[in-house]
């Protein structure tokens, strides 16, 4: 058996309190990469950052382990301040996150196992109890099979969880994700994601993922943050971020899980005139809605596009009808949909 | 000529040149290899971005390395005599060679272990600072075992560097393979002496580079 012991609610809790970074790579050039982050991730929650590259989620996430320092502002983890820290007393800190990368990081030239228990090496734990906790922890990501193995020999989605074991090896309260699916099919994303789901559900583990990919925060994230040019755009819970997305940024990110339907030509066809795109949440998806359109108000229901995406959990539907009928009937039908679904916007071209 | 003889080297005077080169080559080797890994490590993690970023050290080391490595072999050999004479109590003789060789090769070491470990990747060293490893675990735990293949691959090359400074060891009367061809073959005209010493230096060469290509490739995993 493992024995990751479950978090204190208490612990795990990241806040950024009006976080500025500028890098000065030489003395003429300063890059912006953060500009007053405000943010709070929850103890225990699965907290994703998107944006695209460049934004400054990967500055955001390597504050939180210190491997950044912010050039204003503070970055509390546990109510520490990680800025403030240095040599032993940050590398203490440190040791209570751990970090899993896009490039898996491990180490080619010892095995897996070692590279689990590397960590708990560093700790001064002898090898043969530090192997026996990486065996535990192998075990736990499914790989006990491949301790003996060197890097090399693994699959990318098998590299992946030897870095998630040697992040879990000391069972920490955060957990950080660099991009960590990104260089990953989508079928081994989804095993990692569960994977890291698991972990969260089982143990209580913070844990804090920045990507570039949507489909990985509407299958794992809690909540939500979009970033982009180092600032946070909007945060929220995934669900209402995907159904009110309110920045044009956020609705590309969105558009990426839930297609938006029609091809302009078509739009531009029919022109956008009672063109209508609802999203549904669970229960409303499974609504009679259009034949009480038609029975009830006698207008004529042109079905153009209807999808279903599941967020978790949640079960989210689109569809865009195109009303035609006189004016009082298509309003009055109007105002009856807007009482039903979560969400109804005309299509523009 | 060669005094009616075909040869004036006998196996006994070969086979004392042959210990002379393989002592002060193997002497100076681990001597400039554990100086070396030294001066290499502390020019990786003090230059900028490394994990002791320290200008100063680096900066001072770098022109330490650059001044020696700017002296050809035979001035050096001279010119730190008086050191030389300090350290090992004479100025003639193999020990006296090891000295001056040691002081070459080791900067030239710790160039290209600064290399190898400078070919380390940054994520790998971005890993063990995201685990809380001291400069010195991120060196010894991490750098150090990353670039094992290359670092053999680079003693390779300076071992075959440093077989080529033996040749003028016989200034200082250190004798070796090198002075042999010197005094018989091309002094005396002894052909044979000189066809057996560039042999001798063509195998030695060979079989250097054949044991580090292999060593390193069991010592590389990727």
């Amino acid at each position: 058996m493992v024995q990751l012991s479950p978090a204190p609610a208490a612990e795990g809790g990241i806040v950024f309190e009006g976080v500025s970074k500028t890098f000065s790579p030489d003395r003429r050039s300063t890059t912006t990469a953060l500009k007053d982050v405000h943010l709070e991730v929850p103890a225990g929650s699965v907290f994703g950052v998107i944006g695209y590259s460049g934004a400054g989620k990967s500055t955001l996430i390597r504050l939180v382990n210190g491997l950044e320092r912010p050039s204003s502002g503070r970055v509390l983890v546990d109510g520490i301040d990680m800025g403030a820290l240095r040599g032993k007393n940050l590398r203490a800190a440190q040791k209570r996150t751990g970090m899993i990368f896009q490039q898996f990081n491990l180490l080619d030239t010892v095995r897996v196992r070692d590279n689990v228990a590397m960590p708990l090496r560093l700790d001064g734990v002898g090898a043969e109890a530090a192997r026996a906790r990486a065996d535990e922890v192998l075990d736990f990501v499914g790989l006990s099979g491949k301790a003996g193995s060197f890097a090399g020999d693994l699959s990318g989605g098998q590299k992946q969880r030897v870095g998630i074991a040697r992040a879990l090896v000391r069972n920490p309260r955060i957990l950080l994700s660099d991009e960590a699916t990104s260089a990953l099919d989508p079928t081994t994303t989804a095993q990692i994601i569960d994977l890291l789901r698991s972990i969260n559900r089982e143990y209580g583990t913070t844990v804090l993922v920045v990507t570039h990919e949507m489909d990985v925060i509407k299958d794992l994230a809690d909540r939500v943050a979009v970033m982009a040019d180092g600032g946070i755009v909007e945060e929220g819970p995934v669900l209402d971020v995907f159904v009110h997305p309110r920045s044009p940024i956020t609705r590309d990110f969105v558009t990426t899980v839930v297609p938006q339907g029609l091809p302009p030509r078509v739009v531009e066809h029919l022109g956008s005139e009672g063109l209508w795109r609802m999203l549904l949440v669970d229960d409303e998806v499974t609504q009679p809605l259009l034949s009480d359109l038609i029975t009830t108000y006698g207008v004529s229901v042109n079905m153009l596009h209807a999808d279903m995406t599941s967020i978790q959990e949640h079960t989210i539907g689109q569809l865009i009808v195109k009303v035609t009928g006189p004016a009082e009937r298509v309003a009055a039908a109007r105002a009856f949909l807007t009482e039903r679904v979560v969400q109804l916007e005309e299509v523009q071209s | 000529m060669t005094d009616g003889k075909w040869t004036l080297i006998t196996p006994e005077l070969f086979l004392k040149a042959l210990g002379e080169t393989l002592q002060m080559l193997g002497v100076s080797l681990v001597l400039g290899s554990v100086l070396g890994v030294v001066i290499g490590a502390v020019l990786a993690l003090t230059r900028a971005g490394g994990v002791l970023e320290n200008r100063p050290i680096s900066l001072g080391l770098a022109v330490v390395v650059n001044l020696v490595r700017s002296l050809p072999f035979i001035i050096l050999l001279v010119a730190i005599l008086p050191f030389t004479r300090l350290l090992v109590g004479t100025s003639i003789g193999v020990w006296a060679a090891i000295v001056p060789l040691t002081v070459m090769i080791a900067p030239y070491i710790g160039r290209l272990v600064e290399n190898s470990l400078l070919e380390v990747p940054r994520g790998v060293i971005e890993a063990a600072r995201s685990m809380g490893a001291s400069p010195l675990q991120v060196f010894w735990r991490f750098m150090l075992p990353e670039a094992r293949g290359s670092l053999i691959l680079a003693v390779t090359i300076a071992s075959v560097g440093l077989l080529d400074a033996t040749a003028m060891a016989g200034t200082v009367g250190a004798g070796g393979i090198g002075d042999l061809a010197l005094s018989y073959g091309y002094q005396r005209y002894d052909g044979f002496a000189m066809a057996i010493t560039v042999v001798t230096l063509i195998v030695l060469v060979q079989g250097i580079q054949l044991l580090g290509t292999v060593v390193a490739r069991r010592y590389r995993r990727r």
